[in-house]
């Protein structure tokens, strides 16, 4: 494969997304402002919570996101160390600040909730522990593309860490529930179980998806700028090249 | 693709001597360099001194988180002592010397990791439980946490192991590698604390637990070796 | 992309000698024929009939890099034990004797010179039998008399029809061999 053979896929994506940007941004702003009008004035109060009970809007989204971004980036990760795809490596390395940023949002929200709700600002629930545990992974992610200069070594190990960690967060997960059943204190917020009132499901589906539209339009966006970056980059080195 | 996939040959291959030729290099090479399981020892000690310094001496209290100080320390001195694993063998060329030849890195890797755990997690899991009294653990979970340390020391071994290939080519490694594999450490560390605290939270999970640790073992036993070797061969590029 | 434009051959029973300034991708070039590289671009090709055309040498190279992927506190013999087993099997009196090393058996390989290190790195290629050799700068720290050591194993190799490419500034006298120029490479490339 020649290096102009390799770029090919990234110029067509930039062409693509340039079409495709402002279309999500105004996707994202109105789902944005449908699911927050219905969350914040239409869905009602929790007779128990009050109106604190709105963070959920914000939070719930917020925690699943973090988790898709996770997905994506390991997908993209597999794609780029199996396939040698130029553009996969790329798109994980670009999705793992928004995913960080998500997690970050999911775990401030939950601490800003657990003030009113528990009386203290963190509680080590066990959805908010494998949060953080899956914010440590974002971290550790990214820490390795910041630790090697080459970007094609870096997309390979970074790729393997991206992988490791997602055959590690079911496992997290199932850990940490089982620790908490056996840790739970004897007063705690029990969920509303699995029947939820529409009024509250819709708006909090539509902030889904909202969050979703969100992600891609950052990504694209991320995306956009990483082969920038590596253009920039790949000039100079052969400017440089030249002059020896 | 190739250098994730590792290298087939065009028969089978006869793996078990080199297996046991770098097992017995590295083991030679612990025994004669020395020092290293004394380090990680007195690393793992250095943690313990410093909880009740920092708790306060309540020996009640002391008591009550033995079990779990003793897996944090467990987990910190492993971690530590597997840094430099692939280091000297990445720096003098062995490792691609090993690359290339029809033994697959996976195999070295195993040598490797197996012993590391012979020379670091191991004597650790056993010495661990008797150092308990400085913590007044309860005596009668010295025998059942031996056991769990014993069987959770080899997952943390071969993750330890992976930090160390992830990072081998690096100048800063000891934070990242900690950064890198302490996440995956929360499940051998709950399970390990689970299964070796018997009766004390209501119920009895600790055989539970331990069958769930030896499943963690199993698993860490199956994708070490691929990632490791993958990222080692990464660095060889 | 460290070089581009190149086509050569390495025929059985004759070395392959690659020339030119520092920095102009010999060592690249014998990773890349080793498999511990991959090509931007370009095909490898082994003409060999009982292996197919893509295959990675690999298993079939003894590489002689810089270092010398010995282990200092290890023996001599050791050392040359350790790679024997490893490789499932070689000569290591045989080895130690072709590089003059016997006399040195016992001895820790830390209290070596680096000649003496260097020695023992590539007494390696007697250890084991391997059709081609990738020998990268071996005569570094070598004194004449090494160098004729060397020189005698590398024709050795040579008369059994194997292939040799190496890397080196001296003119080792070792016969039928054919000269890569990187110098006059870039032009071409350019």
């Amino acid at each position: 494969m020649s290096s102009i053979e390799r770029f090919a896929n990234p110029t067509r994506f930039m062409r693509l997304q340039t079409t495709v940007q402002p279309w999500v941004w105004i996707i994202t702003l109105a789902l944005f402002g449908v699911g927050l009008f219905l969350g914040l004035t239409r869905a009602p109060a929790d007779y128990q919570q009050g109106e604190t009970v709105r963070i959920m809007y914000v939070h719930v989204p917020a925690a699943w996101s973090a988790l898709m971004v996770y997905t994506v980036m390991a997908v993209a990760s597999i794609i780029g160390i199996v396939f040698r795809h130029p553009l996969a490596d790329i798109a994980a390395k670009a999705a793992a600040p928004i995913g960080a940023a998500f997690c970050f949002l999911a775990l401030a929200t939950g601490s800003l909730w657990g003030k009113p709700m528990w009386g203290t600002w963190w509680v080590w629930d066990a959805r908010l522990t494998s949060m953080f545990v899956l914010l440590l992974l974002y971290l550790g992610y990214m820490a390795i593309w910041q630790a090697i200069d080459d970007p094609r070594r870096a997309s390979r190990i970074a790729a393997i860490v991206a992988i490791v960690g997602f055959i590690n967060v079911p496992i997290v997960k199932f850990s940490v529930d089982w620790w908490y059943s056996l840790h739970q204190p004897a007063s705690v917020f029990r969920t509303d179980g699995p029947t939820i009132h529409p009024s509250i499901l819709t708006p909090l589906l539509i902030m889904g998806l909202a969050y979703s539209f969100l992600f891609l339009a950052l990504h694209l966006i991320a995306i956009r700028s990483e082969i920038g970056t590596r253009r920039i980059r790949q000039t100079e080195l052969a400017r440089t090249g030249a002059l020896q | 693709m190739y250098w994730i996939l590792p290298r087939l040959a065009n028969g089978p291959v006869e793996m078990m001597p080199a297996f046991k030729s770098v097992v017995a290099r590295d083991f030679t090479l612990a025994i004669r360099q020395g020092g290293s399981i004394g380090t990680a020892i007195g690393f793992f000690l250095t943690v313990i001194v410093l909880l009740p310094l920092g708790l306060g001496p309540d020996q009640q209290l002391l008591q009550r988180i033995a079990p779990g100080a003793l897996w944090i320390a467990l987990l910190l001195s492993v971690l530590l002592s597997a840094d430099r694993l692939y280091q000297t063998d990445h720096d003098d060329g062995s490792l691609e010397i090993m690359a290339l030849s029809s033994t697959p890195l996976e195999v070295v890797v195993l040598a490797k990791a197996s012993v590391h755990w012979l020379t670091s997690g191991l004597p650790l899991a056993i010495a661990a439980p008797v150092f308990g009294f400085l913590l007044n653990l309860d005596t009668a979970l010295i025998v059942p946490l031996g056991i769990a340390m014993v069987t959770g020391s080899v997952a943390l071994s071969l993750l330890a192991s992976l930090g160390a290939a992830i990072t081998v080519g690096l100048r800063q490694g000891g934070l990242l590698v900690s950064l890198l594999v302490l996440p995956l450490y929360v499940p051998v560390m709950i399970f390990g604390v689970l299964a070796s605290s018997g009766a004390q939270s209501g119920i009895d999970n600790s055989a539970t637990a331990l069958i769930i640790l030896v499943a963690i073992v199993l698993a860490a036993l199956v994708v070490t070796p691929f990632a490791s070797a993958a990222a080692l061969r990464s660095y060889m590029r | 992309m460290v070089f581009a434009g190149l086509d050569f051959t390495a025929h059985a029973g004759r070395m392959l000698v690659l020339r030119g300034p520092n920095g102009a991708g010999k060592t690249s070039l014998l990773r890349l024929i080793a498999g511990l590289a991959d090509p931007a671009g370009g095909t490898l090709a082994v003409e060999e009939p009982s292996l197919p055309a893509d295959a990675l040498l690999g298993e079939h190279v003894h590489f002689i890099a810089h270092q010398d992927a010995i282990k200092l506190h290890l023996s001599v013999a050791e050392n040359l034990n350790f790679w024997s087993s490893f490789f499932g099997g070689g000569d290591v009196t045989g080895a130690m004797t072709a590089m003059n090393l016997a006399a040195l058996a016992e001895f820790q390989a830390q209290r070596l010179s680096a000649g003496q290190k260097r020695r023992l790195g590539l007494a390696r290629l007697a250890l084991v039998e391997k059709p081609v050799w990738l020998l990268d700068e071996p005569t570094v720290g070598l004194d004449t008399a090494s160098q004729a050591l060397l020189a005698d194993m590398m024709t050795r190799h040579l008369d059994g029809g194997g292939i040799i490419i190496a890397s080196t500034h001296i003119d080792l006298p070792v016969k039928s061999s054919d000269v890569l120029d990187f110098a006059t490479l870039g032009e071409r490339a350019g």
